[in-house]
Formats: C-alpha cells, structure tokens, sequence
C-alpha cells in the first residue's frame, strides 16, 4: 500500500472516531494530543486499528506520541512497522 | 417534601386561582399526599405535600396566626424542635407540630435574616402582607430547587420548570449559553438554567420580590478561612467530626414516616447507614442499585456492608436496557441536558423505595466534595507536585494511582499518561487548574453542534462566566480548597443533587437527607487543613479515621469506585428503544437546528458498529440525546399529559 493510501486511510480514521467526522482543519503535522484530538481511551482505540487493519504488533514500548501523535507520524510508524515485517 | 409554586402579579391583577391549580398540577409528583392553594390580593401560592413531620396539621400553604404571613414550603428544617423551644420562650404560640410553621415564627422573630438559624434542605416562600413582599429562600448546598421567571403579569416561581410553563406566556427556550456551560461544567452557573428567561435561586440565597422587581441576597457561600495549625491533634479532630456527624445524622432522622438508608457500598453511605443504625436501634432498611456489568456493580460491598450493619436489604438489578427505557422520563424530570447516563438508574432506585413504602432516605452525597474523596483532587495534587520538578522521571509514575476504575487510562503507557496529564508553568497558575483536563475534554463535545449554534456562540466564553461567579477572595485559597469549592459550589447542585438528586428521587415522592451536607460539617470542613482531607494520597482521610470503627474494614480500605452506570451503548443494540433512533436520526438533529446531522450521525455510527468508545463519545452521545429528548418534550405535547390535577379528590383550598 502506498504511503499516500495509508495517509489518506488513518486521516479518515483519526477524522471519523476523534473528531466526529468534522476534520477539514486538521493538518498532517498537528499533534493529536495537543489539540485534544484524542484522549486516553482514544489512543487504545488507535492502537487496535493499527493493528488490525496493518496486521502489526505493536509493542507497549512503542505506544508513544513520538510514532502516533500526528497523522504524520503515524504514516512513518505505520511505514516502519510494516518494512519490519516484511 | 413537596413541590411548591406561587406568582406575585405586578399589573394590578389578582393572583388567578385556575392558573396556581395548574402550576401545583404539573409537580403532584414530589407531593402526592395533598395539596393546597392560597391566594391574597395579587399574591398566590400553592403546595403539593408528601406528608413527613405532623401528618395531620401539617396541611399548606400555612397562614400565621394574625393571618399576615403566608407559607409554601419544600424541605426541611432538621433543627426544628430546638428553634421552637427557642421560640415558644420567647412567647410564640404555635398551633401545630411542623416545621413549616417553625419558619413563619422564626421569620417573624428575624425577618430575611431567619434562614441564618435553619439547619435543613429547603425551598420555600413566604408573603409578607404587611410588607407587600414575597421573600423566597433556598438552601446553602443547593439541596433543594427553585425556580422563577417574570412575566408581563409578574412574577412566577416553582419547584420544576414544568410548573412555570403552565403560564402560556412562559415558553422554555433552549439557552445556547447554558448549552455551552453544560457541554463544558456538566452544569449551568446558577442563576442560569438550561432555558431562556428562566433562573433558579442559587444555592446559599434568598431573594425578596416586589413590585419594584427581584432583588437576591447571598446569605452564605462555602469557604475557606485560613485553615488551622498543621499541628492541630488529628484525634481530637476526628472525634469532632463524628459527633458532629452523629448528630448531623440524628436530626435527619426526625420524621413521622420510617427512614430508610441508601447503601452503595463506598464508605460516605455505610457512615451514614452505620450512624443511622446505631441512633434508631431499630432494624434499619437499606437500598442499592447492582449492575450485570461488573466494570460499574458494587454488590459484594453492599452486602458486605449490610450483614455488617445488619440492615434489611433491597438491592434494584439495573440492566442496560432498563436504564435506555427510562431515559426520557429521566431528561423529563432532570429538566436539562446531562452528560450522563447516572441519573437512571438512580430514577429506578427511588421508585423501589417508593413501592417498599418508604419517603425518606439518609444518603452520603457530599462526603467526597467537602473531605476531600474525589480522584480529581488526587490527578490535580500530583500533577501540582510533578510540576514542581518536571525533570522528575519517578515523579508522573504516580499518575498510575489515578483512577482505578478506569480501563482506559489504566492500559495507558506511561509516556501518554505523562501526557494527558501534562502540567506547565501557565497551567499552574490558571485559578481552574485542578479541573481544566476534565473540561477541556468535555468541551470537545461541542464540535457535535450545528454550524448556527457554533456561529453563535463564537465569541461566548463560559470560563468568563464562571470568573465573574467566583468569590472575591478565591484567588487566596490553597488549591485543594479551590478543586474543592469549585466540585461543591459546581457539579455537586447543578448535577449531583439536582440531575442525580432532587429530581430522580422526588420523580417518585422520596426525599434524600444528606449528613454530610449538614452546614455544621461542611463548615468544620472548610476549615481543615487540606493534608487532613487527602493525607498524601489517601482520600477522606480524616472521615477514614474518625469512622474506623463504625464500618467494615474491608470497606474502610478498599479502592474508590464513584458511582458510575453503563453509558451510551444501553442505547444501541437489538433491544434499543425505538424513541433512540427517532432522536438521532437526521432529521429529527436538522428539525432542532441544535447539533449537526452529519457528526451525529458518525457518532451514532461508532456506538451502532460496536467499535470501542472514549469517554468523550460517552459523554457526547448521551448529551446529544438528552438535549434532543428535553427540546422534544418541551416543545411538544408532554406537558398537557401531565395535568392529572382535575381529578384529583385531595385538592383543596384555603
């Protein structure tokens, strides 16, 4: 799957289970916690995708906002997570 | 306990008899024992009555002795028998064994100041002929409501909303402002209620109505005076504040009619159940709610806490669907928005108590506001303390201890939790800090609303509001004092006693007494040093040591679990209630302008999907739909169901 697929993919979950479908503002680059994005509950949430729709698994180390708190950052993680598999 | 109403016409007219038989119709529910209407010039008043102290001369509204003074009264004055004493040495005369006419006496003694001397939960009003004055009162914590509006004709006041729309004039008018505190406090900043043009008498405040117009008087507000010496003797203390609560409990069990105890299994009820028991001696009868879904039941505590105190036990199994079921009539009575779904099952817990006979029960709210329980007060005194160091790497691992009971945030890693938590040199001078994480993410829920509504309220800032209400001296208290006041004085009588409170208990005639809403306590709690409330990071725990030996140690030392029910996905699934979809659908969202049809419906769709939800979707979905459910029934055709009033054989007039 392309880099812009999955961009596009994640942004559509972030935007659809976040922000109740109400996204247009959000950019690539924003900090989902920063701006209230997600919240604690939502992080869980987001790990489970990730791992189900990518078939990764993701390491408790690993659940840190350094790879998931952008949809940026979640495309590079999500990027690394699958080469790694591969 | 009863409902009350009354109106003073300031356009020449004379009180209308029809309209107060009316008004009284629409709360027969918080009194159906009898009912009364009195009217005198352009003055009326009207009094539906659950009969607790003086059965048979207890009838209202009262008229004093010389016929100038008149009474409509929900509530009541737990000191009375000591006031009377007091009274009849002075020479008063009295005619029957109420505590209504306790308050004529004491208020022909002192005038407005008389609510200073009552220890009690009430709402009354009184007129004063002479004077040509009403004079309305309500109780220091909120216990109790009342409401009022002005119209062309006057002025209108009522125990419920309900009551006031009675009058055609009178239209209940979402207010958008309200809206916005509910979607960020969970409550309005009184005397803002969820509709336009309609106020409640804040909590601790009396008001004198003329016609020259409204005129409120704060005669109490909780605070902090510099709080004693941290070498005070903790024993000392913690016997003081037993007796006081013993006695707190002791005048709360006057009453004419048998008082039972609610026993959720925490500590604060099993206090006050324990207490109870020792005084009456009796057998006392107890009641809880226990869920299917153990994430949120209790019922190991409370029958660990029932064979202890050797209550008779009745314990209401709430499932999911009965909480979807009993929705609309919880909006119905709750008269507002709520963000949770709590309420319900606390509906369904007073009709058993009603069906079991009983009217009254001794509850423990307001334990966890005044000495310190609540997790929010532990997150804001560890992120206080981690910000003192923020290079600290032990330091966040504390927010570990927050919130047990949560999945969510127990499952966190500790680099999200540090997070979420995040504290910076600004935050820890915002006068809010303690609650801004709750707020913040409640007000997130405000994305749902309609561009219209958001277009509205661009330039509205409830945190403003909230600035204005603040007392003059907040900004001098230690912060533990500042989460506490903002708790007591906030979500506990704009939810916890009215949504939670008053309004599911009275839906089926039963009263809650509240010992630790006594003033004498909260006023000794007040005073406390805030490490004797939270010591480190053990909650209550002054209470903890000063009840040691009344209850369960099991109970004494377990984990703090607030009362919580299951939330917005009672309302989806193959038994949801047809009324839930109506609510949700688009175009019943488009018809009430209110939120957007197409972010609800991605909502709705996450619930429906069976995906995991947050507790912001939690709280969105159940605001949504009691927001949609109360405009529903208010602009619709409920309130002329309700007028059963005609039929009535206990109606009677002065």
């Amino acid at each position: 799957m392309h880099t812009v697929e999955i961009g596009s993919e994640l942004r559509d979950f972030v935007v659809t289970n976040f922000l109740f479908g109400k996204g247009d503002d959000l950019s690539d680059d924003e900090s989902l916690l920063d701006n209230g994005v997600i919240d604690s509950t939502g992080v869980l949430e987001l790990v489970s995708y990730l791992q189900e729709r990518y078939d990764i698994h993701i390491e408790d180390d690993e659940i840190v906002p350094a790879n998931l708190d952008s949809i940026h950052n979640l495309v590079d993680f999500v990027g690394r997570k699958s080469v790694n598999l591969g | 306990m009863c409902g009350i109403c009354g109106v003073l016409n300031t356009d020449g007219s004379v009180a209308d008899a029809g309209l107060l038989a009316k008004m009284i119709s629409r709360v027969r529910h918080r009194g159906p024992d009898d009912c009364g209407i009195y009217t005198n010039g352009n003055v009326g008043l009207g009094h539906a009555r659950l009969s607790i102290i003086d059965l048979a001369g207890g009838h209202q509204p009262m008229e004093s002795a010389d016929g100038d003074l008149a009474i409509t009264f929900n509530g009541e004055i737990f000191n009375y028998i000591e006031l009377r004493e007091e009274l009849e040495r002075r020479g008063h005369h009295f005619v029957t064994t109420s505590d209504t006419e306790v308050i004529l006496h004491q208020y022909q003694e002192d005038g407005e100041e008389c609510v200073h001397r009552f220890n009690g939960q009430w709402a009354f009003a009184i007129s004063d002929r002479r004077k040509r004055k009403l004079f309305l009162s309500r109780d220091r914590m909120g216990i109790r409501p009342l409401f009022y509006t002005e119209t062309n004709c006057g002025f209108r006041f009522a125990s419920e909303i309900k009551a006031l729309l009675a009058e055609p004039s009178v239209r209940a008018e979402l207010d958008l402002f309200a809206l916005d505190q509910i979607f960020t406090f969970w409550a309005t900043i009184p005397p803002r209620t969820a509709f336009k043009g309609i106020s409640q008498v804040p909590p601790g405040c009396s008001l004198v109505v003329d016609i020259y117009g409204v005129r409120a008087n704060r005669y109490w507000s909780l605070s902090f005076p510099e709080h004693r010496n941290c070498d005070v003797d903790e024993r000392e203390l913690a016997g003081e504040l037993r007796e006081l609560l013993l006695d707190a409990t002791k005048i709360r069990l006057r009453s004419d009619v048998p008082v039972g105890a609610y026993l959720s299994g925490g500590i604060d009820s099993s206090v006050t159940t324990a207490l109870a028991a020792s005084i009456a001696g009796d057998r006392l009868r107890s009641f809880s709610i226990s869920f299917d879904d153990s994430e949120y039941d209790e019922r190991r505590f409370q029958q660990e806490a029932s064979e202890f105190l050797r209550t008779e036990h009745s314990s209401f199994a709430c499932s999911s669907r009965d909480i979807a079921e009993a929705f609309p009539d919880v909006v119905w009575h709750a008269e507002q928005p709520i963000l949770r779904t709590a309420p319900a099952p606390m509906f369904l817990l007073s009709q058993l108590v009603g069906e079991c006979g009983f009217k009254v029960v001794l509850t423990g709210e307001g334990a966890d506001e005044v000495l310190g329980g609540y997790d929010i007060f532990k997150e804001a005194k560890i992120r206080r303390f981690w910000a003192r160091d923020l290079s600290s790497r032990w330091r966040p691992l504390l927010l570990k201890r927050l919130y047990p009971y949560m999945d969510g945030i127990q499952r966190q890693s500790a680099a999200y939790l540090q997070h979420f938590f995040r504290v910076s040199e600004r935050d820890i001078a915002n006068p809010y800090f303690s609650h801004l994480p709750r707020w913040e993410l409640t007000a997130r829920i405000k994305l749902l609303l309609s561009n219209e509504v958001r277009t509205e309220l661009r330039d509205y800032s409830a945190f403003d509001d909230l600035a204005r209400a603040l007392p003059a001296d907040y900004g001098s208290w230690q912060p533990f004092n500042q989460a506490e006041f903002l708790e007591a004085s906030g979500l506990l009588p704009g939810y916890i006693l009215s949504s939670q409170g008053d309004r599911m208990a009275m839906a089926h005639a039963v009263e809650g007494r509240f010992p630790f809403l006594d003033h004498r306590v909260v006023d000794f709690a007040c005073k406390l040093p805030p490490g004797l409330k939270m010591k480190g990071l053990t909650e209550k725990y002054l209470l903890k040591r000063a009840c040691a030996g009344d209850v369960p140690q099991s109970i004494l030392k377990r984990t703090k679990q607030p009362y919580r029910a299951p939330e917005g996905k009672c309302f989806f699934g193959k038994d949801a209630p047809e009324y839930v979809g109506e609510a949700l659908s688009h175009g019943g969202i488009q018809s009430n302008g209110i939120f957007d049809p197409r972010a609800v419906g991605v909502l709705a769709e996450k619930f429906r999907s069976g995906r995991p939800v947050s507790t912001k979707d939690n709280m969105a979905l159940t605001g949504v739909l009691s927001t949609q459910l109360l405009v529903n029934q208010l602009s619709g055709g409920q309130l002329d169901s309700c007028t059963q009033w005609r039929s009535d054989p206990n109606f009677a007039t002065l």
